[in-house]
């Protein structure tokens, strides 16, 4: 008899523990939760072009319509279990199951079809429209802006837009695939090597949002990101104007450097000797929000230890290391990419 | 002349034969559907500029179903014991195939009409 009281105490503590846990567990859910609403630039319900617009506006509606079915079905239920025997003919219950089981749903569903269907007609574009195309690289994006009627300017790891303009992303990869979203801008869409996929957008809210690489395309996969600057139409000409000018680098030890140690081999920055397409063009790598591809922030000590150890930061990276680079040498580099404005 | 109709139609045999007519349709329509699509943005980079004869197989197909489902309703009706038919006679078999049948038509139609408006919406090889 004592020995049973205090084995149902330790039982009582155990569950009242278990209890406690399963509180702070589904707590912190509901706080992940919360806080991902706080996100305004990474965030499929918090957009800033039209067709992401659709996109959450549909979102709310499934929900919303969602909600509504569980709600009904659960009073259905509970209708069902408290009703006396024989309330319900056979007759009445086939009835109810070909309308609530069959013809409803039908309804419903053919009733959301023709509202998501003229969602999923892309934008139309013309020749005079601004094209980027997008190549997804292992793990970083090769860019390259094509306005009509002049050559295209390169690029990497950060797309800009002008609002209120048509813009066609012609997505392609070149290695794996890959798949490009930006959340607050449209849906995602993949880049598949051989093809090219069109993604017709329209930004409507100056900016700086995030976009990132969303199918599994090698170790660094998750660390692929993309900074994104919607601008008003003025400033992104002008901004692609001075894009489209060949860098004007101050006489710097970085410089030498950068040549000595065979970074042109691999990266292009124009009006200067380096013309290598391996890597993403430096050519005005200072003006850019962040380094390899939305990993590092633009600062000297982050691109110098990226210089020397890339692995460490991007895991699988093509880029080599240059771990026998004294680390003063690479602080000399990383200050002369960033004076690449 | 009515009932003569519904005669006619309830000394039909119904066989499982009888049972995969709508559900047959509905995978040629889908079939057609997509391969047009499929070779017309292949070869033409576009595939509704004349949807004319998708139409009209779409109509035709919902049709035969329709028809299926007619016939089906009329021998699903043929006198007996309520549902389930479940006993071992010639009755209850014809009457549980044509309300397999009707019901199977229900889906159809709906799977065809379903299928038929992406085509008729997108119009777009994107």
């Amino acid at each position: 008899m004592y020995k049973y009281k205090v084995g149902a105490r330790r039982v009582r503590r155990c569950e009242k523990g278990v209890m406690r846990r399963a509180r702070r567990i589904f707590g912190a859910m509901a706080a992940t939760l919360l806080i991902a609403g706080c996100n305004r630039h990474q965030s499929a319900l918090a957009p800033f072009g039209a067709e992401a617009e659709q996109v959450r506006h549909l979102t709310l509606v499934l929900v919303v319509g969602s909600v509504v079915i569980l709600v009904a079905l659960a009073g259905l239920w509970v209708a069902a279990v408290r009703a006396p025997e024989g309330r319900l003919s056979h007759k009445g219950g086939m009835r109810l199951v070909l309308v609530l089981g069959a013809l409803v749903p039908t309804l419903v569903l053919f009733a959301l079809l023709l509202y998501a269907l003229p969602m999923m007609r892309p934008r139309p574009v013309s020749r005079a429209d601004l094209r980027i195309t997008v190549t997804g690289e292992q793990f970083w994006w090769r860019v390259a802006y094509q306005p009509a009627g002049t050559p295209p300017v390169t690029a990497a790891n950060e797309v800009r837009i002008p609002v209120g303009r048509t813009v066609a992303f012609q997505l392609k990869a070149s290695d794996v695939i890959h798949s490009f979203w930006i959340p607050g801008l449209a849906g995602k869409m993949d880049m598949i090597p051989g093809r090219t996929n069109e993604l017709v957008v329209r930004a409507d809210v100056p900016g700086r949002y995030r976009g990132a690489c969303t199918e599994f395309c090698g170790l660094s996969h998750a660390r692929m990101a993309l900074d994104v600057v919607a601008m008003e139409p003025a400033a992104f000409d002008r901004w692609l104007a001075l894009q489209r000018r060949p860098a004007a680098p101050a006489p710097a030890r970085g410089q030498a450097l950068f040549a000595e140690n065979g970074c042109a081999g691999c990266h292009t920055v124009r009006g200067t000797g380096a013309l290598g397409t391996i890597g993403p063009d430096l050519t005005h790598f200072g003006s850019r929000l962040r380094v390899a591809a939305g990993t590092l922030p633009m600062e000297t000590e982050a691109i110098a230890r990226f210089i020397r150890k890339p692995d460490d930061a991007k895991p699988g990276a093509r880029m080599p290391a240059f771990p026998h680079l004294p680390p003063d040498d690479a602080r000399q580099i990383a200050t002369y990419l960033q004076g690449l404005q | 002349m009515k009932r003569g109709l519904r005669d006619r139609v309830r000394a039909l045999r119904v066989t499982l034969w009888t049972l995969i007519i709508p559900p047959t349709l509905w995978a040629a329509h889908f079939l057609f559907s997509y391969l047009w699509a499929a070779v017309r943005c292949a070869k033409l980079g576009s595939f509704a500029d004349s949807p004319a004869a998708f139409a009209i197989g779409t109509v035709l197909a919902l049709v035969l179903i329709a028809l299926a489902g007619i016939l089906a309703h009329i021998q699903s009706r043929i006198p007996g014991d309520p549902p389930p038919h479940e006993s071992g006679t010639d009755v209850d078999r014809v009457r549980f195939l044509a309300k397999a049948t009707l019901l199977l038509s229900g889906l159809s139609f709906a799977g065809v009409v379903f299928t038929a408006m992406p085509v008729l919406f997108l119009q777009d090889c994107r």
